[in-house]
C-alpha cells in the first residue's frame, strides 16, 4: 500500500490536475508528440544499428524518461509490432550502465524461428519507436566483496558478460578473470576485436576462445577435461555461464558433480516457446491462480476445464463474441476451437470458452 | 415474431458457414494495415479533443465581438463534439469489444481500455457485450429492447406510462451517455428476486466514480482554466457531450428499432445452434447506408448487421464484409435490412410515437 502522508501537496496537484485528461492520462497525449517522455508506458527510440556480422546486429535504443538504468548482465523485455502484432521478448543488454550517453544496447542474433530478432536484424531501421520495460534479472555481478570470475559463454550468449567487462573496463576495476567463449569460427566470434584488445589493456583479464568448427578437436565441446585443461583453477572462482540450454546443462552437471553449483549463476537466453503442435491434443493445464493442475483433451473448451475442476472463472457468452473470459496464457500452446488455429505467444490473452489445450498450458486464471 | 423465412436446418448451416468463412477469410488477412488504422484514428480523436478545448479557450478574448465569438466557440464545441464521438465510437465501443485484442497490444486492449464515457468499461462489458450482443432482440432476455423504458415493439404490453414515450425518447437523446450507464442495474431482476439491491448497488457505485472523474473533468477543471468565464466552457463542453449523446442515440436506435426488424421469443431461441443464432444476428439488426466519412462516425455500427455476426472483427473491414454478407444473404433469400439515415431513424421515431399508443400490432405485421 501506498503511504499517502508521505505524498506530496506537489504530486496531489498533479493527480487532480490529470483528471483532466481522464480516463486517459496526459502521458497518453504527451507521446503522440514525444513517444520518449510517456509515462503510462515505456518506449525507447532506435538511435543506431550497428551490424555485427553472422546475422547478428546491435541496436543502440535510448530508452524513455522512467526507465531506471540497469545492472550489468540484466536484460530487458523489448517489443514491436510485426504483421499488426505484438511480439515482446527478453534481450540480454550488452551496454554498460555506465555509458554516458544515457542509451543502452541489445546485441541480437536473427535465428529461424524468432519473429521478433529476425525483424530487429533484418527490418528495424534507426528511428524506430520499440516499447521497452525495466531491465530484470539477478545475472549480475555482486555488488559487495570482489570476486575472482570465470565466464563461459556461447554464440550470443556473450552479451549479458560484454555488458559486465565493458563495465570493469569502464569503472577501472577489472577483477582477475577468465572468459572462455565458445563460436563456431572465429570470424564469426562477436565481440572478438573488442575483447582481445581489453585483454591487452588489461592483463588481469584473459579471454579464451574455442572455435568449434575449427582446429579444437576434442576440446571444442564443454566439459570437465576441457576445463580442466583451459581454466585449472576453476574451482577457486565464481562462474557465470549463459549461452545455449544444452552448453548450460553441461556447465550444470559439471559444477554439480564437483560441488561447485552454488558458485554457478546461469542464464539462458531462448524464450522458451512450447511447441505449435498441429497433431497435439489435450495436455496438462496449470491454473496458476486457483492452484490447480489438471489433464484436458483437446476438445473440451478451457472454460469447462476451469469449471469441471471447480473454478469459478468469469464468463459471459460461452460461444467467443463477448471477451468475459479472457485470460492471460502464462506459456503453453493452445487452438482454437472454431479455426483450428493454435497459438503459443507466451502473455497473450485467450478466449477459454472457445480454445482447447494443444499441449500443455499454463494459464493466469 | 416468428421467423420470416422458412430454412430448413441443413440449408441454415450452409448460410452459417458461408458467413463463417467471410470471418475467416478476414481475420487471417490482418495485419500492419489495421494496426495503422486504429493508431491512427487514436492519434487523429486525441488531436482533435485537444484541439477543440483549445479552440474554446481561443474564443474568449473575442467575447465582445458577438458573432464572431460564437462561430469561434461554436466550432470548439462541435470539434470536441466529433473527438468524443470518435472515442465512443470507432474507437471505445469496438476496442471494448475485442475487436483489436488480436493486436497483443497492452494499450489497446478489451481488458484494460476505459472510454471517456460515465458508463464503466466492465459494466458495459456486461449489459452490452454479454447480453445485447448473445440475446439480440429475444423478447424478454435482451434489455435493449427499448432499454426497459420505451414500447418498441407492438408485443410489449401497453401500460399508460407509454403516453409519455415521445418525452422520455427525447430525454434519452439528451442523456443518453446517463441511460448508458445506468443500463447495467438490473431494476427487473430486483423485482423478480433474480439479484438484490446490494449486488446492484456496487454498480451504482462504479458509477458513480466514474462519472464524478467525467464531471470534474468537463465541468470543473477544464471550466476553472478560463477563470471568470468559466461558465462559457461548461456550456461549451455541456455542447460537446450532448452532441455525442444525441449522435450516438440515433445511430443506436436505428441499429435494431427500424420497420422490418424481426424479434424473437425465447422458445425461438430454445434449441439455437450457431447458424440459427447468425440468423437472428441477421434478421435482428439494421443497416444504415452512407459515405465513408458517416460510417467511421458511426463507429462502423452502421454495419449493423455485420457488427452483430461479428462483435470483435476490426471495424474498418466491416464495408468489406458487408459486401460478402449481403451477396450471401440475397442468395438465400435472408432478408437484409439497410436504408438510409432517414428512413432507418424516421421509421424509429414512428414505432415510437405510433407504440406510445395502445396496439400498433397490426399494419406494421403487414409491412414487414
Amino acid at each position: 500500500m501506498a503511504v499517502p502522508q508521505s505524498r506530496s501537496v506537489w504530486s496531489r496537484i498533479l493527480d487532480v490536475a490529470s483528471l483532466a485528461a481522464t480516463p486517459l492520462a496526459p502521458s497518453h497525449y504527451l507521446e503522440l508528440v514525444s513517444p520518449l517522455r510517456a509515462t503510462h508506458t515505456l518506449n525507447a527510440r532506435v538511435e543506431a544499428v550497428h551490424d555485427e556480422g553472422d546475422g547478428t546486429r546491435t541496436l543502440t535504443l535510448r530508452p524513455g524518461r522512467g526507465f531506471r538504468s540497469h545492472r550489468a548482465g540484466q536484460y530487458v523485455r523489448v517489443g514491436a509490432a510485426i504483421n499488426g502484432r505484438v511480439v515482446t521478448r527478453t534481450f540480454s543488454i550488452s551496454s554498460s550502465p555506465d555509458r554516458r550517453d544515457g542509451c543502452i544496447a541489445i546485441t541480437v542474433k536473427a535465428t529461424p524461428d524468432g519473429k521478433l530478432s529476425r525483424f530487429l536484424v533484418h527490418d528495424v531501421r534507426p528511428g524506430a519507436y520499440l516499447t521497452i520495460a525495466q531491465a530484470q534479472g539477478s545475472f549480475v555481478q555482486p555488488e559487495g566483496a570482489p570476486v575472482r570470475p570465470l565466464f563461459v559463454t556461447a554464440g550470443s550468449g556473450i552479451t549479458p558478460v560484454m555488458s559486465m567487462i565493458r563495465t570493469f573496463v569502464a569503472r577501472g576495476t577489472m577483477p582477475d578473470a577468465v572468459h572462455v567463449h565458445y563460436a563456431r569460427t572465429g570470424e564469426t566470434a562477436l565481440f572478438a576485436t573488442e575483447l582481445a584488445s581489453v585483454a591487452a589493456a588489461h592483463p588481469r583479464y584473459r579471454y579464451v576462445l574455442v572455435t568449434t568448427r575449427e582446429g579444437h578437436g576434442a576440446r571444442a565441446r564443454f566439459d570437465r577435461a576441457a576445463l580442466d585443461a583451459l581454466v585449472p583453477d576453476w574451482q577457486s572462482r565464481e562462474a557465470w555461464a549463459c549461452g545455449p540450454q544444452g552448453m548450460l546443462d553441461a556447465v550444470e552437471a559439471c559444477f554439480a558433480a564437483a560441488g561447485r553449483a552454488q558458485h554457478l549463476h546461469l542464464e539462458a537466453f531462448h524464450a522458451k516457446l512450447a511447441p505449435r503442435d498441429a497433431k497435439a491434443t489435450g495436455g496438462r493445464v496449470r491454473f496458476g491462480l486457483s492452484r490447480a493442475d489438471v489433464e484436458a483433451n483437446g476438445q473440451t473448451s478451457l472454460l469447462e476445464v476451469a469449471e469441471a475442476a471447480g473454478i469459478q472463472a468469469a464468463h459471459g457468452c460461452r460461444m467467443g463474441i463477448c471477451h468475459s473470459c479472457d485470460v492471460t496464457m502464462v506459456s503453453g500452446c493452445v487452438r482454437d476451437l472454431r479455426t483450428g488455429a493454435e497459438v503459443n505467444e507466451p502473455g497473450i490473452r485467450v478466449q477459454i470458452c472457445v480454445h482447447a489445450a494443444a499441449g500443455n498450458v499454463d494459464l493466469a486464471l | 415474431m416468428t421467423f420470416p423465412i422458412v430454412m430448413n436446418p441443413e440449408t441454415r448451416d450452409r448460410f452459417g458457414a458461408e458467413i463463417d468463412a467471410v470471418q475467416r477469410d478476414i481475420n487471417a488477412s490482418l495485419g500492419d494495415r489495421d494496426r495503422r488504422y486504429i493508431k491512427r484514428m487514436i492519434a487523429i480523436q486525441r488531436g482533435l479533443a485537444v484541439a477543440g478545448r483549445l479552440t474554446i479557450y481561443a474564443s474568449l478574448p473575442l467575447l465582445p465581438t458577438g458573432l464572431p465569438f460564437l462561430a469561434v466557440i461554436g466550432l470548439g464545441s462541435f470539434t470536441l463534439g466529433i473527438a468524443k464521438i470518435l472515442e465512443n465510437m470507432e474507437i471505445g465501443h469496438n476496442i471494448i469489444h475485442g475487436q483489436w485484442d488480436w493486436m497483443n497490444d497492452p494499450s489497446i486492449n478489451s481488458s484494460t481500455w476505459e472510454w471517456d464515457n460515465v458508463c464503466p468499461a466492465d459494466q458495459w462489458k456486461h449489459s452490452h457485450n454479454v447480453v445485447h450482443h448473445t440475446w439480440t432482440n429475444v423478447m424478454g432476455r435482451d434489455r435493449d429492447v427499448g432499454y426497459e423504458i420505451l414500447r418498441v415493439n407492438p408485443t410489449q404490453p401497453w401500460h399508460p406510462a407509454a403516453l409519455g414515450q415521445p418525452v422520455y425518447n427525447a430525454l434519452l437523446a439528451l442523456l443518453f451517455q446517463w441511460g448508458v450507464a445506468v443500463h447495467d442495474i438490473d431494476i427487473g431482476g430486483m423485482k423478480s428476486g433474480k439479484t438484490t439491491w446490494e449486488q446492484e448497488r456496487v454498480k451504482l457505485r462504479g458509477v458513480a466514480r466514474k462519472a464524478a472523474k467525467q464531471l470534474t473533468k468537463d465541468y470543473v477543471l477544464w471550466p476553472l482554466l478560463a477563470g471568470p468565464f468559466f461558465l462559457y466552457v461548461i456550456g461549451a463542453n455541456a455542447f460537446a457531450n450532448m452532441m455525442r449523446n444525441v449522435w450516438s442515440y440515433m445511430i443506436i436506435f436505428c441499429g435494431h428499432f427500424p420497420d422490418g426488424v424481426h424479434h424473437f421469443t425465447e422458445a425461438d431461441v430454445a434449441e439455437e445452434t450457431r447458424s440459427g443464432w447468425q440468423l437472428r444476428q441477421t434478421l435482428g439488426s439494421c443497416n444504415i447506408e452512407g459515405g465513408a466519412l458517416f460510417h467511421v462516425l458511426s463507429g462502423n455500427l452502421s454495419h449493423q448487421i455485420e457488427h452483430h455476426l461479428f462483435p470483435d472483427m476490426p471495424s474498418n473491414r466491416y464495408p468489406e464484409a458487408a459486401r460478402r454478407v449481403r451477396a450471401i444473404c440475397a442468395r438465400y433469400g435472408v432478408p437484409y435490412n439497410s436504408g438510409s439515415l432517414t428512413r432507418q431513424f424516421g421509421t424509429t421515431l414512428r414505432t415510437i410515437f405510433r407504440l406510445a399508443l395502445p396496439g400498433g400490432g397490426g399494419e406494421r405485421l403487414a409491412r414487414a
